[in-house]
């Protein structure tokens, strides 16, 4: 379910590194809580963003759901196409629906995030509350 | 289960829409199912077949008795005079001042018997409300416990109530009811919803309640049937242009200015809030809610603010996709003389302005 060589973080981001650049998107566990993905609003390219620090949102029918960053740089992509086909991003969350893509400024940071057995487990965790 | 959830009220279809998958959320004090399978597949099926919801969550008030009548026309805005036996009326219980305690459906049983359904978390409130207006010794019956309330809303809906009933659906006409059977057990089935589509409101013993929802899940299959959630109860009456208590009306908001002047009969005679709204009518009103359409980029909603050249003017009181027509809709309160078709609006999301104009409402109506 989670690939094994993304990293991700507790708000249900995720990153791949692909040399100095990070490709970023929100998890399947993310979209299925959010149920039908009507609008993504991304930053431009060129937009300076912080790990920890609001990217953009993700809007169900229902709600608004903002997206942090799970990296620190400069986004240097957006994947325009959500803008059209917003509910890509629950057909295909891991692959064909990312967000934008990072150029690394602190590249360290990736340590600081989950692997995908620790986020299965943190997800899992989070299921069995309710 | 956690603590917080084991403290929210639960309609006795609790357990058939966990096993339906259900997701359920605390609405107002209940634990009720926002989505089966999906808003958007759910609120289409409304729209093309048939959906069926849960809404025991809401509350009946029974008023009996030979002072019925006075009490039940002088607790609301509408003429229940007019109503016939087997009529139903949408109305607005209101405060002195002219605000909204509730808006709620009185449907006459009998000379002597109106039955009122009401919005869930207003129920005790309301209840308390109309006996404080009770001098003359009518019975005022807290009757929610006696009644599940399942809503079978769309194209379908009488073809498929029809195979479990013997009442004729087809003779109750709209805003109508009729006292039969379903599957076997007592049913006020009344012709009423909150969808914009045609279908039927049935009022069963709450024992009955999972065995007619089985029942009429099964005889929908054939049509295309859906449990549906509160998240497409949403976008389906907002479409319709449905008020939503805590929304477009509440303790602060009078009928006129929610554009609901159509259930206030200042000439039936006395009522609560009937000197108060007469004096608005009068000076006319400051503000009224309007529908709009994003044509910017963006969604506005719910408590968003409205801007008028630059400067707040108003709020979004619901707001958000419009699955149906395919654009991004909702309500919001506007200056009187600015509240018209056509007029060019910013909402504020997120700090950016984005545009909306003014259109008609209601923004969905079904061909009859």
């Amino acid at each position: 379910m989670y690939p094994a060589n993304f990293h991700y973080t507790k708000e249900h981001e995720w990153v791949r590194v692909e040399g100095d650049v990070g490709v970023v998107g929100i998890t399947d566990h993310a979209q299925n809580q959010l149920g039908d993905i009507v609008y993504v609003d991304l930053p431009k390219t060129g937009t300076r963003v912080e790990q920890g620090k609001t990217l953009g949102s993700v809007e169900s029918v229902k709600a608004v759901s903002d997206i942090y960053s799970p990296v620190s740089g400069e986004v240097v992509e957006v994947n325009d196409t959500l803008a059209t086909a917003p509910e890509k991003l629950n057909e295909d969350p891991h692959g064909e629906a990312w967000l934008v893509k990072i150029k690394l400024s602190a590249p360290g940071e990736i340590q600081q995030l989950l692997s995908a057995e620790d986020y299965q487990n943190y997800v899992a965790a989070e299921e069995s509350k309710h | 289960m956690t603590q917080a959830t084991a403290m929210l009220k639960a309609t006795p279809l609790n357990a058939a829409h966990r096993r339906l998958g259900a997701r359920m959320v605390d609405f107002g004090g209940w634990d009720m199912p926002v989505q089966y399978s999906s808003i958007l597949e759910e609120h289409h099926a409304v729209r093309r077949n048939a959906g069926l919801f849960d809404v025991s969550h809401m509350g009946e008030i029974e008023i009996r008795g030979r002072d019925a009548f006075a009490l039940t026309d002088y607790a609301t805005t509408n003429a229940v005079a007019k109503l016939k036996i087997g009529q139903a009326q949408y109305c607005g219980l209101l405060y002195e001042h002219g605000g909204f305690v509730d808006d709620i459906l009185v449907h006459k049983v009998a000379d002597d018997h109106y039955f009122l359904c009401v919005n869930a978390s207003n129920q005790e409130k309301d209840f308390e409300h109309i006996q404080a207006l009770n001098r003359t010794g009518a019975q005022v019956e807290f009757a929610s416990a006696r009644y599940a309330q399942l809503a079978i809303q769309g194209p379908r809906a009488l073809a498929i109530l029809g195979k479990l009933t013997a009442t004729d659906l087809a003779a109750i006409q709209y805003y109508h009811f009729a006292d039969g059977r379903v599957s076997g057990t007592a049913a006020r089935i009344a012709r009423t919803g909150y969808t914009g589509e045609d279908g039927f409101e049935i009022y069963i013993a709450p024992e009955q309640a999972e065995r007619i929802w089985n029942e009429i899940l099964d005889a929908g299959q054939e049509f295309g049937i859906k449990p549906c959630g509160l998240g497409a109860r949403n976008t389906l009456r907002l479409e319709a242009k449905m008020a939503l208590y805590g929304h477009e009306i509440h303790a602060s908001i009078t009928p006129y200015e929610a554009d609901l002047a159509w259930i206030v009969k200042l000439d039936k005679g006395d009522f609560v809030g009937r000197a108060a709204l007469a004096k608005q009518k009068e000076a006319g009103i400051q503000r009224k809610l309007a529908g709009f359409e994003m044509t910017g980029r963006g969604i506005g909603r719910d408590g968003y603010e409205v801007f008028l050249e630059g400067a707040p003017a108003g709020w979004v009181t619901s707001g958000g996709p419009a699955p149906t027509l395919n654009k991004n809709i909702g309500l919001c309160y506007l200056p009187t003389d600015r509240a018209k078709t056509g007029q060019r609006i910013e909402i504020m999301i997120r700090n950016q302005a984005v545009e909306a104009v003014t259109v008609p409402t209601p923004f969905y109506k079904r061909d009859k």
